[in-house]
């Protein structure tokens, strides 16, 4: 070679050497929370074999994992755990949010379920599903894979850039909204949000009111 | 002991009482302030030393409803398999009820519960908590005037960036 290296060394760049190691070396932290854990532990079982993706040491402690996959519904008093584990999980990491539940809320539109874990989470690959078959999530784990490959840098510059709020975009709730009759789900709350107007003229006290500067 | 002979020795102590049956099930309504000696009447002396379930209806809305909650306890006595259901209703602002902690101990996780669901208070109670709902939380969420979709609980969090994580 031009620079005499021998033979047995090869010049590459630190980036894709470092999203090798990190694409194939995937450690799921499973917060399984409902079905959808059931199928995780399915793709974890020897039928489907997450191992064949590299992917199957899943570790219960945050801080030795990389990937998290959120399987299955969050309730309110859930959040600020599993808020707590992500920032508890070193970088660079990614986030699945495996099923109807974790995407969206699902059925559960209640006062108590969190409608979608991306409203408070960044959120890279969703599954759909009800719950998902462990083929799509292996897919996902594919597609993670493949973002990894495609947008990762050994410093992890990529997250740096992403600063704003990436999850769906809310919507104020009409005054009239706040209060249903019972069991009305036509007229029920929707989205909450800058929705103070609505609790103000009701004279309602917004609960965690510290918070609401988020 | 069957239910003519329980309703028979009830009412040798309280009086008349408004009455219903269902399927197997003695109904009995009292006052609110009767409760706390009914319950230790039963008991202690008819023998129903089993506590099924403490429970609660909002009648908000309801049709030809008189009270806005009716408090519900059933009871069962595992000697003769006898069931009774014991009723009563409140209304607000004074939904105060006696606990039955000290008569069946079991009463503790359902009392909070139903303090957790309806705001119904029980004196006397050793430790009334909200049991499943956060601290923080400041409804009644099973009440009929609290909306399907919450007051934005749920959506009351500090949201985490790609960034900041």
């Amino acid at each position: 070679m031009a620079i005499g290296l021998p033979d047995s060394v090869f010049l590459a760049k630190l980036d894709p050497l470092a999203n090798w190691c990190r694409a194939n070396s995937l450690w799921p932290m499973p917060f399984g929370t409902a079905c959808c854990g059931i199928e995780l532990m399915a793709t974890g079982a020897s039928r489907h074999d997450i191992a064949r993706f590299g992917a199957e040491a899943m570790r219960f402690s945050p801080r030795q994992c990389d990937l998290m996959i959120v399987a299955g519904r969050v309730v309110m008093k859930m959040l600020p755990v599993l808020q707590r584990i992500w920032l508890q999980m070193p970088e660079p990491k990614w986030c699945i949010s495996m099923g109807a539940c974790a995407s969206s809320g699902g059925v559960f539109d209640t006062y108590a379920v969190v409608q979608g874990v991306d409203r408070f989470i960044p959120v890279d690959v969703y599954v759909p599903g009800c719950p998902p078959r462990p083929e799509q999530l292996l897919q996902a784990v594919i597609d993670i894979q493949d973002k990894i490959r495609e947008t990762g840098s050994v410093r992890a510059k990529e997250f740096f850039r992403r600063t704003r709020f990436e999850g769906p975009e809310m919507v104020a709730v009409r005054p009239q909204e706040a209060i249903v009759s019972p069991g009305d789900y036509r007229t029920a709350t929707r989205f909450w949000t800058e929705l103070n107007i609505a609790t103000d003229k009701l004279g309602v006290k917004t609960v965690f009111p510290e918070l609401q500067s988020h | 002991m069957d239910h003519a002979e329980t309703l028979q020795k009830l009412e040798q102590r309280f009086g008349t009482l408004r009455t219903s049956e269902f399927r197997d099930n003695l109904r009995i309504i009292v006052r609110p302030d009767q409760v706390a000696e009914v319950l230790r009447f039963l008991k202690e002396q008819l023998g129903f030393d089993f506590l099924v379930d403490i429970t609660a209806v909002d009648y908000l809305h309801y049709p030809e409803a008189q009270d806005r909650f009716g408090v519900v306890w059933c009871l069962l006595n595992t000697a003769s398999g006898e069931r009774l259901i014991l009723k009563t209703f409140l209304n607000e602002p004074d939904l105060t009820l006696p606990s039955a902690c000290s008569l069946w101990r079991g009463a503790d996780w359902m009392e909070r519960e139903l303090y957790d669901m309806y705001g119904i208070v029980f004196e006397g109670h050793p430790d009334l908590r909200r049991l499943l709902l956060p601290e923080a939380f400041t409804a009644f969420p099973l009440r009929k005037d609290y909306p399907l979709r919450g007051r934005g609980e749920r959506h009351n969090f500090p949201v985490i960036t790609r960034a900041e994580s």
